[in-house]
């Protein structure tokens, strides 16, 4: 089956095997981050502490790990609640995006005709702007905080995966077991649930889970633009945005502050990195012929 | 072919209408007095922003609002711009050949070095060069553009001098505006040769080195990919055996026959990517302060400057539709076996 190829491939291709290592990496960081960064505040896990009320950013010491950022919040916390925050924005606004996704294409494939043609020019509305831009706009409409922000990305995220399933359901319906299905005399809805959706999602399953990466980096840009995470929030883009004041660091000393940008840069480059090796070991099987 | 073609004209209209409810529809959740401003054409009317909303009608309903709109973008009059302190249009004329020119340089270098790393890549097939290049593709393609670009600041902006930040130095800023500086284009590297300023060219050039690099990181991966796997392809057809069996050198065969046919799929991937970049220059632009139309866009949504978002929606929109299509069209020009339907 599909699954021991995936795994196989996985084991023997050294470069998904690193991507999986990543992501399970950054899983565990997420689930323990409690452990490894004791929470401070137990009103929002997710504000950083802060040390002082001093301006420039400190180099890493005993006390702060990772160093600290501008006024002061501690990067070592800020990157291992980061993940937690990553996750928690990749895997909320896939399922959501998915979600609608599935019940839009879903429907689309099923009533075709007119139905069809409404809905698939709703996601052409939505392809007209790139996705980045699209989200932007819909995240400083809406007052940027974390949750608009995934609303914002949710809604620029659906359409792909709404022509996926309809491609996908179409192509299934023509399949013979449908057709002997039906012959059997099964229902429409029964057809769709029992027989067309089972066969028809497992692909686009795989594609949704994979664009976790992608979802991140574009909350990541979000927050950078100041249209997410506001500043203090454990927040990758968050902190690089912070950053961007001590890029040149001090006269004579140009990488003075080069931590600022390392720890969460680091972080969110290796996150997305682990999703794309993964992402191509899946891509390869699910499509043979881009080998 | 022409079919297609006017059938995807006339989806334009009809989906940029729909990108521009959807945002004004969303704009309604903001008070009255500051949609006003989408109205307010001289700063001196800020002052009396209730008449405005009167006049207006802004606590219309949102069909009548959103004609009104369509009436005034029709007429050409897209509102003022508190952000940029200018009419949106005016915005628009003075920005979007930055960023068009950013676009270009950027593609530039995609296309240069990602025909020659995913060449180079394809030829030396699993020896250290192949492995390099396959790095850096994989890597460049999880870089966060925003993470790249402060590095690159960190490094030729704050340790080596090379380049600054900005669209082009002080001195050029006071000359292009002086009246000194004759304007045929808009865009400064064309104008800049037209005026016979080279000092300028250079300057504005080497304003575009690094936000192009930065923006170029992505793109390039990816073509070093493309690049790389199709000249595999041709390399592994018979003719291209033929032709080593007929005693030509590994020059001519690599680059006059392996080349020819490898290269098709990187003119396309370069066509759509032209226009993705568009996306990009969002950020980039914000990083390096280049004054373009992505930074002119990204103030304005931070600033809730509705006349400015809506403003840069609609040509964002226009633009991407229309190089879609063109890139479209350019994929049949290029492979006669592709058919629009």
């Amino acid at each position: 089956m599909i699954n021991d190829r995936i795994l196989k491939r996985i084991y023997t291709n050294k470069t998904s095997l690193f991507g999986l290592v990543i992501v399970v990496f950054f899983l565990l960081v997420a689930l323990f981050a409690p452990l490894l960064a004791p929470v401070e505040n137990p009103n929002n896990a997710y504000q950083l502490p802060q040390k002082s009320y001093q301006i420039a950013p400190q180099p890493p010491s005993a006390q702060n790990w990772f160093g600290t950022t501008e006024q002061q919040y501690d990067l070592y916390y800020g990157v291992v609640w980061g993940t937690r925050l990553a996750f928690k924005i990749g895997l909320t606004v896939t399922f959501f995006a998915f979600l609608i996704g599935l019940l839009v294409g879903g429907a689309a494939a099923y009533f075709g005709g007119k139905t069809d043609e409404i809905l698939m020019r709703l996601t052409d509305v939505v392809f007209a702007v790139p996705s980045l831009v699209l989200a932007m706009v819909i995240a400083a409409m809406l007052g940027p905080d974390i949750k608009n922000m995934m609303i914002a990305l949710t809604a620029v995220a659906w359409p792909s995966y709404a022509r996926l399933v309809r491609g996908d359901i179409l192509s299934v319906k023509q399949r013979d077991y449908v057709t002997a299905a039906r012959t059997l005399g099964a229902r429409g809805p029964r057809i769709l649930l029992r027989h067309i959706l089972p066969n028809a999602i497992y692909p686009s399953v795989v594609v949704a889970s994979l664009d976790i990466g992608y979802v991140v980096l574009t909350a990541a840009s979000l927050s950078f633009l100041g249209l997410g995470a506001q500043p203090g929030t454990a927040d990758w883009g968050q902190l690089i945005a912070m950053a961007r004041n001590w890029v040149l660091g001090t006269p004579g000393h140009p990488f003075a502050y080069w931590y600022t940008v390392v720890a969460p840069g680091g972080a969110i480059f290796m996150f997305v990195l682990g999703w794309n090796l993964l992402g191509d070991a899946f891509r390869d099987i699910l499509d043979p012929r881009q080998a | 072919m022409v079919n297609y073609i006017v059938r995807r004209l006339l989806m334009l209209p009809l989906v940029v209408l729909g990108v521009t409810f959807l945002l004004f529809f969303l704009t309604q959740r903001l008070s009255p007095e500051m949609r006003a401003s989408l109205y307010v054409k001289d700063p001196r009317q800020m002052g009396a922003l209730e008449e405005v909303i009167r006049e207006y009608g802004l606590r219309d309903n949102v069909f009548k609002q959103y004609g009104r709109w369509l009436k005034n973008v029709a007429h050409g009059d897209l509102g003022y711009s508190p952000s940029a302190n200018m009419p949106v249009s005016q915005a628009i004329k003075e920005y979007l050949p930055a960023t068009i020119q950013l676009a270009f340089v950027t593609i530039v270098f995609v296309v240069f070095f990602g025909v020659w790393f995913g060449c180079g890549s394809a030829i030396h097939k699993d020896e250290w060069k192949d492995i390099v290049a396959r790095l850096i593709s994989v890597g460049g393609f999880s870089l966060p553009i925003f993470v790249l670009g402060l590095i690159l600041l960190m490094i030729f902006y704050g340790q080596l001098g090379w380049f600054a930040p900005g669209g082009y130095s002080v001195q050029t800023d006071v000359l292009i505006h002086s009246g000194m500086f004759k304007t045929y284009t808009g865009f400064l590297l064309i104008d800049s040769l037209l005026n016979g300023n080279l000092r300028v060219f250079w300057d504005v050039l080497s304003h575009l080195v690094l936000p192009a690099v930065t923006l170029c990181i992505g793109s390039f991966a990816l073509m070093v990919r493309v690049m790389r796997s199709s000249m595999l392809e041709e390399l592994n057809k018979d003719y291209v055996r033929t032709a080593r069996a007929k005693g030509l050198n590994k020059f001519q065969v690599v680059y006059k026959h392996a080349g020819k046919n490898a290269i098709i799929p990187v003119i396309t991937l370069a066509s759509i990517q032209f226009i993705r970049l568009l996306g990009g220059t969002v950020i980039v632009e914000t990083i390096f302060d280049y004054p373009g139309i992505g930074r002119f866009g990204v103030i304005a949504a931070q600033q809730l400057d509705i006349a400015g978002i809506l403003g840069f929606s609609l040509m964002v929109a226009v633009l991407f539709v229309l190089g879609n299509l063109l890139s479209d069209i350019l994929y049949t020009a290029v492979d006669p076996r592709i058919r629009l339907e």
